[in-house]
């Protein structure tokens, strides 16, 4: 194709931030200087547009180094990838981390998302309002501004804040739990290049407990030493993958009836193998772009112990014979990220990637669909994160429209346990129906919230008693669990067993794993109307019943908390129903298909707006 | 060639070759799939889609973001169906038919979320010059005023109409997000790639890059995006101005099939006359040279028709200087 560009110009900074991810340009053709005879050749076709995928990797080069991303720079950017501008616009707006507008070179983005909520986001916020005008207005001089923010995923250290300056030196961390005067500190320029360090005790309450499996060495081990990995066993279960051969390994996931922990709860050993049945060109990946409202346990283990990640996918690699695989985190995970990079460089260099299957980290930028595995394909792939229509499923069709094994970061952690242990023995833990050990996110009004590991069997209550109880006024309300796309449970109901077969007779998923406790002093409406808010925010957009249900949804709600429904209480509750209904039924992925649950749920069991 | 089989034919004075001419290899016939819709047993070619097999079946249904001449996208979700095991309805367009497979049209659950699609699609869009789309909210009993009016309105996607050349208008105030511009402007027609999906969610819109007019874009002005467009936001300048001055009248009008006068590709041509004047030019979807895809020259180049009598209408001279070059 012919591309057509406005006359649009980039700066040197803007040149040097592109050439940083893919080299200097060669020709003219590619924004770069006039090469002899270069009038008589051309470049295009498939090999000119086969990069297209390091596009969002360009945009955050960009917008690290000016802070938005300038139509003179796209212009660039797509002459160096043969990408067309109108296409790459439609990418780079997408999501929520990049602006298209001119935007000041600091940024803080603060959590105000329900977990953060019940916990000082909004007294927080108003500080800032106070010291620093409102939010999404530039302020000090037009250096700086303030956002508010779905979950950053820091929930246990809530209120959490997400830093970012862009510059010759990027700067990206997380406070949490953040005071005004700390975000006000870190919005000058060249301030602290990182948050002051917590214990891994803070996120981890059980770090260090014997009886832990998949955070045995949370807390433990040091996360960027790959010697200090191995003398706390790890890279042991790859050898002995290796030793044992693909098949053996595929059986033992089998055997191990694990499940994904992502959400969808597929065997895991299933996809394995089918995976491994395709001939050809095969992608492995790791879903780690948890962005789920109430999640950070994939965080939780990236951040302190990424090379089990890297061991991990390594024999998923090796089972499946896949050649290539990729690590897609999300973008407001900075520490994690700078730990996956270092611990891949690291095994890289210690020569364990060998055998085939290279590792490439790429970061999301602020899409909570991007979790959704074929919109994660999809911004891999350098197009907007929109879901696929399935099937084909990604075993068939997945990145780059070749078999694709894609696990998230808790399933493949599993790994290496069931390598070593074996499949019946790890089957053998937990319920018949949930194996093996699982992580929780326990986090809103509990005295110590953080990841938990147990077994699968516990109840929520037993996972609320971990954490030392419902805070607040210590009477619960209600019980958020699964996540936003999850459900609210009511006291009667905390000693169903958070497994996948408990959870779906009281008609809610395990999800994500979260267990969110409100006691009674928290107004659950505020709650419900910023769950509906989140999924009006994140819905990609492609399909109708999603686009403009999840819009609808909080008008709705909107109406009911103002006390002005349309009509009667009852006929919007009808409403609110029949929304639902063709959001289920009838969006394209499972952000739609969820978007309306936990708002029924709690409306089901509560008398709230009545 | 089948000339040396028809006596009719005239003198060639080409030597005919001798013995027996080869035929054309049989296309191997797709195997049939076999699945019921609404209970009746239908079969279709393998590769068929449950819309083709509903269509087989006599089942009308209803389309938005669909069409014969693009890829699938399965976006509106407006022809749903039931598919037995399914844990959610399927788009019809897109989902191929397998064998065994039992599909329902005509479920309480179908109806549901056809009527909600559509309602949702009216409260937040000017559907005024899309009558498809109303024909189907009559059918399904849509009833958009639900989620507000009057004081209380929904959020809709109203904004300015959007005139920055002489040839068409795109009024997005009107757009439903059904991506077939795209796709026409793109992979599936004009690879020309001008316009794309920006924003997200429901501030998701049909643009440019940075939203610049289309002249400072890749726009090569084929009005492709208007032949698919099923909503009217797509328009031709002649007929959003007829529109405007409240000239335009579609019973009024005549529809003739002709030849394309500009190039030896033969594209068909549907002139559209109101009093005897060229008011729009498309092209039949079943058109096998380009299937219903035109260039610049045939869709917006007819002007000089009328010219014989003196005759001016809006946009003529740019369009023949585009041409020209």
């Amino acid at each position: 194709m012919d591309l057509h560009f406005t006359a649009d110009e980039p700066t040197a900074a803007e040149i040097s931030a592109v050439d940083s991810v893919l080299g200097a340009a060669a020709s003219r053709w590619a924004g770069g200087g006039r090469g002899d005879n270069e009038a008589q050749t051309s470049r295009g076709g498939h090999g000119a547009r086969a990069d297209r995928h390091l596009l969002l990797p360009v945009l955050h080069a960009i917008h690290g180094r000016v802070g938005w991303i300038s139509p003179g720079a796209l212009n660039y950017a797509c002459r160096r990838l043969h990408v067309p501008p109108a296409e790459a616009f439609g990418v780079a707006d997408f999501y929520a981390l990049f602006s298209t507008k001119p935007r000041p070179p600091l940024t803080a983005r603060v959590c105000d998302d329900i977990a953060c909520r019940v916990r000082g986001a909004e007294e927080l916020c108003a500080r800032l309002e106070a010291d620093l005008g409102p939010a999404g207005e530039p302020c000090r001089g037009g250096e700086a501004a303030w956002f508010r923010s779905p979950c950053l995923g820091h929930c246990e250290r809530a209120p959490a804040v997400l830093i970012a300056e862009s510059g010759k030196r990027r700067r990206e961390c997380v406070l949490a739990p953040a005071s005004a005067e700390e975000v006000g500190g870190h919005l000058t320029r060249g301030g602290a290049a990182q948050a002051a360090a917590l214990p891994a005790a803070v996120s981890v309450p059980q770090a260090g407990q014997p009886q832990l499996k998949l955070l045995q060495r949370v807390g433990r081990v040091d996360p960027e030493s790959p010697d200090d990995y191995r003398a706390h066993g790890g890279f042991a279960a790859l050898a002995r993958a290796r030793a044992k051969g693909r098949e053996w390994v595929i059986e033992q996931v089998l055997r191990s009836h694990l499940l994904g922990r992502g959400g969808a709860a597929f065997p895991a050993g299933r996809k394995w193998q089918a995976v491994a049945a395709r001939g050809g060109r095969k992608y492995l990946v790791c879903n780690a772009d948890e962005s789920e409202p109430g999640t950070f346990k994939d965080r939780v283990l990236m951040e302190g112990d990424p090379f089990a990640v890297i061991e991990a996918m390594a024999i998923a690699a090796f089972a499946t014979g896949c050649q290539k695989g990729f690590i897609y985190i999300r973008g407001e995970y900075p520490l994690a990220t700078a730990r996956l990079q270092h611990a891949l460089r690291a095994a890289r260099a210690a020569g364990l990637l060998d055998g085939g299957c290279d590792i490439e980290l790429r970061r999301g930028a602020g899409a909570y669909i991007c979790g959704e595995e074929t919109a994660l394909f999809n911004s891999i792939e350098g197009f907007r994160g929109e879901p696929r229509n399935k099937p084909p499923y990604p075993t068939d069709s997945g990145l780059f429209g070749r078999p694709t094994l894609v696990n998230n970061v808790e399933t493949l952690v599993n790994v290496p346990r069931i390598v070593l242990a074996g499949g019946d023995a790890y089957a053998a833990s937990g319920t018949g129906g949930s194996a093996g050990p699982k992580l929780f996110c326990l986090s809103g009004r509990v005295a110590r919230p953080g990841v938990y590991e147990a077994d699968f069997g516990i109840s929520v209550r037993g996972l609320i008693e971990l954490a030392g109880g419902v805070s607040g006024s210590g009477k619960l309300q209600a019980a958020l669990v699964g996540g936003a796309a999850g459900a609210f449970l009511s006291p009667s109901e905390l000693d169903t067993p958070f497994t996948f077969e408990g959870m779906r007779a009281v008609g809610a998923a395990v999800g994500s794993a979260v267990v969110m406790p409100f006691d009674d002093t928290v107004d659950l409406s505020i709650i419900l109307l910023r769950i509906a808010e989140f999924f009006r925010d994140e819905t990609c957009g492609q399909c109708v019943p999603c686009r403009i249900g999840a819009v609808r949804q909080e008008e709705l709600l909107q109406r009911l908390h103002r006390g002005g429904p349309l009509g009667s209480t009852e006929q919007e509750m009808k409403l609110l129903k029949e929304i639902g209904q063709v959001m289920r039924d009838a969006s394209i992925c499972g952000l739609g298909q969820t978007a309306s649950s936990a708002v029924e749920s709690a409306l089901d069991r509560f008398p709230i707006f009545r | 060639m089948e000339t040396n089989a028809n006596p009719d034919a005239p003198d060639l004075k080409i030597p005919v070759p001798r013995g027996p001419v080869p035929d054309v290899p049989r296309r191997e016939r797709a195997a049939a799939v076999e699945m019921t819709v609404d209970g009746r047993a239908v079969a279709v070619p393998a590769g068929a889609t449950l819309l083709d097999a509903c269509r087989q079946a006599g089942v009308e249904t209803p389309t938005l973001c669909y069409l014969e001449n693009l890829t699938p996208v399965n976006v509106c979700r407006v022809c749903v169906v039931e598919l037995e095991g399914s844990r959610t309805l399927v788009p019809a367009c897109s989902r191929k038919a397998e064998a065994g497979m039992s599909v329902r049209t005509d479920s309480e659950r179908v109806r549901l979320s056809r009527r909600m699609v559509l309602e949702f699609l009216a409260s937040a869009t000017d559907v005024s010059t899309a009558p498809e789309l109303r024909g189907y909210m009559t059918e399904y009993g849509a009833a958009p005023d639900r989620y507000g009016n009057g004081s209380e309105r929904a959020a809709t996607v109203a904004q300015p109409v959007k005139i920055d050349n002489d040839l068409y208008i795109r009024d997005y105030s009107k757009c439903i997000l059904c991506y077939k511009c795209v796709e026409a402007c793109g992979e599936d027609a004009q690879n020309t790639f001008a316009i794309a999906v920006a924003g997200r969610g429901f501030d998701a819109e049909i643009s440019t890059e940075y939203d610049v007019p289309l002249t400072e874009s890749a726009c090569v002005y084929c009005g492709n995006c208007i032949g698919v467009c099923p909503t009217g936001a797509l328009m031709s300048k002649t007929e959003r101005d007829m529109r405007e001055a409240g000239s335009w009248d579609e019973a009024r009008q005549e529809r003739t099939d002709t030849i394309c006068p500009y190039c030896g590709v033969g594209c068909t041509l549907t002139v559209h006359t109101q009093e005897k004047r060229i008011v729009k030019v498309s092209s039949p979807l079943d058109q096998e040279v380009t299937r219903g895809h035109l260039c610049i020259k045939g869709r917006f180049g007819w002007q000089f028709v009328q010219n014989i009598d003196g005759g001016q209408s809006p946009g003529d001279e740019r369009a023949a200087s585009e041409n020209d070059a």
